[in-house]
């Protein structure tokens, strides 16, 4: 797969090809496995993300420590807030859905990562179900998203504990934005810029979760990864362009990442989880985890 | 490479792709070496899988993976109680397995009948997983393909003799790495194929003399 988003927009533009058709002939080729088997497991992905999505919603999910359920389910059906009726308001709804059937050992789709899982399956089912658009379409997109992943992977990193969340839901926010601007009709350089407008506001977010463990803040920095992505997506379809290109966007938020002390890269050892609550949390919630022998 | 696939993927059960499926995949690929169920498995978890591998359900993904049950199988939830139910008996125990050893490491000694081996593997995020020691040998084994594991005496033909193995099963070799420390000495081989052995495959191997210890070690990626 490509290592460089301006490449892979050159190619696309210079073949007349969107990215998700161009990532389907690349991993065909790297893989020597047929476009349509390649689609059919995004299919399968696809299955299993409106799966979680669906599990999720229904609000009577618990997780290990029980500190995150039920909040996508207030979402849906909770008091209106200024935004009630829209797409961004079931989106975020979406990305908690997920998140909290990962918390709660169910079955999720790991893109890029299981704790970054929210944002993309929240993004392209979401903004896919407003507009009707088809699953063929959904489908090609999970690749565009797979190519800007696999960059991101290449340059920098997808995970927390290298490149603290920034990586995780960082780079989902990334690779929904990408994705996104493309299933809605952005050329490949509409998506780049999309995917430096994502990772850009993301740079620096530190992985901290309480305990260790991926329930809080990791549920909620899903819906606000896709809320970040939604803004990407809405600013690079309105024609605005980000000065810095993705891929250099992508290399300071490795070279961060790799700054990063350990402390914020998912050891519990700084940020929310040593807040005085986070730790009190944590210790109480651990003692339960050890008596359920959950 | 990386695979789109590797990036939107694997189907996994929560919370945690490298706490969870990652640790299902190396009890997999430890499940290889008894060459099914354990009778018995001694966990001893490192680092990050020692202090937060309980929330996560590593030690479920663990036991699961040891029974075969692969990432996306909900039975890991009660994997634990399956096990005592099959007959698994399993401990765990935190330990240090080494400074340099990456933080979310496992060593786990595992017997069936008369067997009993020992694969220490870590989980590298993502999914992605990474055996670095069998038996107190040093291998590099990704479980991304179909791979043999072999010590043997430095002989001539020694490489010709094993590919004709595999083309005779019909096994097209991906990668061959042969590490040797001296001249004559025993030449560690680590075999990636692109087809799944058969049985016959790694009779003919133990089979021959010069081959002092080998080991098959199943796919275990999407
Ligand atoms: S805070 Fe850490 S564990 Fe949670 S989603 Fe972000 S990177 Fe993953």
């Amino acid at each position: 797969m490509y290592s460089s988003l301006a490449a892979a927009i050159r190619d696309a533009e210079s073949q007349g090809k969107s990215l998700g058709v161009l990532a389907l002939e690349v991993e065909s080729r790297d893989q020597a496995r047929p476009v349509a088997d390649i689609r059919a497991a995004l299919g399968r992905a696809l299955v299993v993300m409106r799966g979680a999505v669906d599990q999720g919603m229904v609000g009577d999910l618990h997780s290990a420590s029980g500190l995150v359920g039920g909040d996508a389910a207030k979402l849906r059906h909770g008091p209106p807030g200024p935004l009630a009726g829209t797409p961004f308001r079931d989106v975020l709804a979406r990305a908690l859905a997920v998140q909290e059937v990962n918390a709660a050992m169910g079955v999720i789709v790991a893109a890029p990562t299981a704790g970054g899982a929210g944002v993309l399956p929240a993004v392209l089912t979401g903004l896919a179900a407003a507009r009707g658009i088809p699953d063929e379409q959904i489908i090609t997109a999970l690749a565009t998203a797979g190519l800007i992943g696999a960059v991101v992977a290449e340059r920098a990193s997808l995970s927390g504990a290298e490149g603290g969340c920034q990586a995780e839901t960082g780079a989902a926010a990334g690779m929904a934005a990408g994705a996104a601007t493309e299933m809605l009709g952005g050329s490949p350089s509409q998506v780049g810029h999309a995917v430096a407008l994502a990772q850009q506001a993301t740079l620096g977010l530190v992985c901290d979760p309480l305990g260790g463990l991926v329930e809080l803040p990791c549920v909620f920095r899903n819906a606000t990864g896709a809320a970040i992505a939604l803004a990407a997506i809405e600013m690079a379809l309105a024609g605005i362009t980000f000065a810095i290109p993705a891929d250099e966007v992508i290399d300071v938020m490795g070279e961060i990442g790799r700054e990063m002390d350990v402390r914020y890269r998912e050891t519990a050892g700084g940020g929310l989880a040593a807040t005085p609550t986070g730790r009190r949390l944590a210790r109480e919630r651990m003692v339960q985890i050890k008596r359920s022998g959950a | 490479m990386v695979s789109l696939l590797d990036i939107i993927g694997p189907v996994m059960v929560g919370p945690s792709s490298s706490h969870t499926a990652g640790a299902c995949r190396l009890g997999l690929l430890a499940r290889c070496l008894v060459g099914g169920t354990p009778d018995k498995a001694r966990l001893e978890l490192h680092g990050s899988f020692a202090r937060t591998g309980e929330g996560h359900g590593t030690d479920k993904a663990l036991a699961a993976g040891l029974m075969g049950f692969r990432p996306d199988d909900e039975r890991i939830r009660t994997a634990l109680e399956i096990a005592e139910r099959e007959g698994l008996q399993y401990r765990f125990e935190k330990t240090t397995l080494g400074e340099e050893l990456h933080p979310n490491s496992v060593r786990l000694t595992v017997e069936r009948g008369q067997h009993s081996h020992v694969m220490v593997g870590s989980s590298l995020g993502a999914g992605r997983v990474f055996v670095t020691e069998i038996d107190g040998y040093p291998v590099e084994v990704h479980g991304n393909s179909h791979t043999i594991v072999l010590l043997a005496e430095d002989v001539k033909g020694s490489i010709a003799r094993i590919a004709a193995i595999l083309a005779e099963d019909d096994c097209n070799i991906a990668t061959l790495r042969l590490t040797r420390k001296e001249r004559g000495g025993d030449a560690f081989m680590v075999i990636e194929v692109d087809e799944e052995p058969g049985e016959n495959v790694r009779d003919e191997i133990r089979k021959l003399k010069w081959v002092r210890w080998t080991h098959r070690l199943d796919k275990v990626s999407a």
